[in-house]
């Protein structure tokens, strides 16, 4: 081990991986909390839908497509005084977890919405005979049928939430990505980059078989 | 039972009018099957629609039950929805939930039952729709017609006055369709409720229909008991129905007939008169020949019918004429 990798400090790596599991943890709770509603409402005000809403659909989705343009890099540094009101600190893995957030659920609303889009017609034109409220509908019908779909969607932005980890090194976030900057690039000591690649890669590799098994296992088709 | 008023329903595309349906009177009663036939983009949908509102009418006045419908506000017309159940030709089960989730979800949302009167409530529908040995399945376990008496059995489940059925047999097999008749046709008649369907076949309204109306083009062009508008078609559109569904080709027959001698007729017999020996009778009174050209005896709905084109020759043919006219059957001189 120490011949192998001679500049690894493991207990480093440990607590950077726990780092990077928290963000990312922290970050994907609040993000599916803020995306599924903004997701429903984007699906329920687009054109032909239940509530269709030309202008604020407009309004919602044009801030989306900005906030998805911005680049997570500038988005980290502009978030940095929201980011001291909301945590207490632009630091850390608390400091990171604001502007992940900010990047993440627009993206994730957008899958949620073409999730439910994907949803038959038929589907919603039969609980509406029903009788059923909008609520209830989207409740017992939309959600459910979409599930895989969101599962999916979960799973996407987790792992755009992983390589956006990374980057939070830049304004001292923590976590493996960081340590692969600093150790791997800055002071060149490969073995360290090698390492934190490899663990990157073990955690999407596992992000994605469970969100798959997920997937499969909501689908009923 | 069912009752529209002048109801019209125009659609905006891209800010042009487009006319699904001119202003229509009709007039559904309780309990009975009533059928409404056109080709794909005649109306009928619309029209089905309008009776829960599915689709808003675009002016005139709906009554059902003696309740005002077009007048309901959103909460109302969610009570009323309750008590219309509908079908499609999609089925549009649910494909994440069970059979049994999918029969219990009106009753869930209506708010109604819960727990173990829930749970007897469902087994009762899928016993009734044959299905109690499926209650765990998905959906997508199942054959069309399984399908499509989930959906039946989802319809029922909130005990509805009036049942909607929107194609619900144009994407089953010939033999599936049959069944989902018949079990339509059984509920009718156990329940006293009243079916609305749809259709583009008129092998549907002749199996289970009591009246019929057609629709071309928007407007319902023809309407009555099953047995006269199918035996004697009066508007273009219904005689290609009736044409289609029995495979005649007009054109085809009149050649085939300029080959045959002496008059032609053909008889319509309905009903007991069907059975009746009548073509012996007339043929020892009056000494005429006849030979059958075409013909077909059949049912519609629970009633017998026959109709048979004969060409008669030799003997007293007025005389024979006059026998088949003063007999129980409708006929027609057709040469």
């Amino acid at each position: 081990m120490e011949s192998l990798f001679p500049n690894v400090d493991w207990v480093e790596i440990w607590q950077a991986s726990l780092d990077t599991l928290s963000m990312l943890g922290g970050s994907l709770l609040f993000t599916v909390l803020l995306g599924l509603p903004l997701g429903v409402l984007l699906f329920l005000t687009s054109p032909r839908q239940m509530f269709e809403q030309k202008a604020f659909y407009g309004l919602l989705s044009l801030l989306v497509n900005v906030l998805r343009s911005v680049p997570f890099v500038i988005l980290l540094i502009v978030m940095i005084p929201a980011t001291v009101l909301i945590t207490g600190t632009s630091l850390g893995v608390a400091g990171a977890i604001p502007p992940l957030v900010v990047g993440a659920t627009p993206f994730f609303a957008r899958l949620v919405e073409t999730a439910l889009r994907e949803v038959d017609k038929g589907i919603i034109e039969a609980t509406q005979a029903m009788g059923a409220t909008t609520r209830q509908i989207v409740v017992n019908a939309l959600l459910p049928e979409a599930l895989p779909g969101i599962f999916a969607a979960i799973t996407v932005t987790a792992i755009t939430l992983v390589s956006y980890t990374a980057m939070s090194g830049l304004i001292g976030g923590g976590g493996l990505g960081d340590l692969a900057v600093r150790y791997g690039y800055q002071r060149y000591q490969p073995d360290v980059m090698m390492v934190t690649v490899v663990l990157l890669l073990v955690l999407v590799q596992i992000l994605q078989s469970v969100g798959d098994k997920l997937v499969v296992h909501f689908s009923r088709k | 039972m069912i009752n529209f008023q002048q109801v019209h329903k125009a659609y905006h595309v891209n800010g042009q009018a487009i006319t699904a349906l001119q202003p229509t009177d009709l007039n559904i009663a309780r309990g009975e099957v009533f059928g409404i036939i056109g080709h794909s983009g005649a109306g009928k949908s619309t029209l089905l629609r309008l009776i829960n509102r599915l689709e808003e009418p675009s002016g005139g006045r709906i009554d059902i039950d003696g309740e005002e419908v077009t007048a309901l506000d959103a909460n109302g017309l969610r009570g009323f929805r309750q008590q219309v159940g509908m079908i499609f030709q999609h089925f549009n089960l649910l494909s994440s939930k069970t059979v049994a989730d999918n029969v219990a979800l009106p009753l869930k949302l209506a708010g109604k039952l819960s727990g173990a009167d829930l749970d007897k409530r469902v087994a009762q529908l899928l016993a009734r729709v044959g299905l109690s040995d499926h209650a765990k399945k998905y959906p997508a376990q199942l054959s069309g017609g399984q399908k499509q008496r989930v959906g039946i059995a989802r319809a029922l489940a909130t005990e509805p006055k009036i049942l909607l059925c929107d194609e619900a047999t144009s994407a089953l097999d010939p033999q599936t369709t049959a069944s989902v008749l018949q079990l339509l046709a059984e509920i009718n008649r156990e329940l006293n409720l009243t079916i609305v369907l749809i259709t583009h076949e008129m092998d549907v309204i002749r199996r289970v229909c009591d009246r019929v109306a057609v629709m071309d083009a928007g407007v319902i062009v023809e309407q009555g008991p099953v047995a006269d508008v199918f035996l004697h078609p009066q508007h273009s559109t219904t005689k290609r129905f009736v044409q289609e569904s029995e495979h005649v080709d007009e054109q085809e027959q009149h050649d085939d007939f300029a080959h045959v001698a002496g008059r032609i007729l053909r008889l319509t017999f309905q009903g007991e008169s069907t059975y009746a020996p009548l073509l012996g009778t007339v043929a020892r009174q009056t000494g005429v020949d006849y030979s059958i050209l075409a013909g077909r005896i059949d049912r519609i709905k629970d009633t017998p019918y026959g109709q048979l084109t004969l060409a008669l020759t030799g003997g007293d043919l007025e005389a024979a004429i006059a026998c088949f006219a003063a007999a129980d059957v409708h006929l027609e001189v057709l040469r």
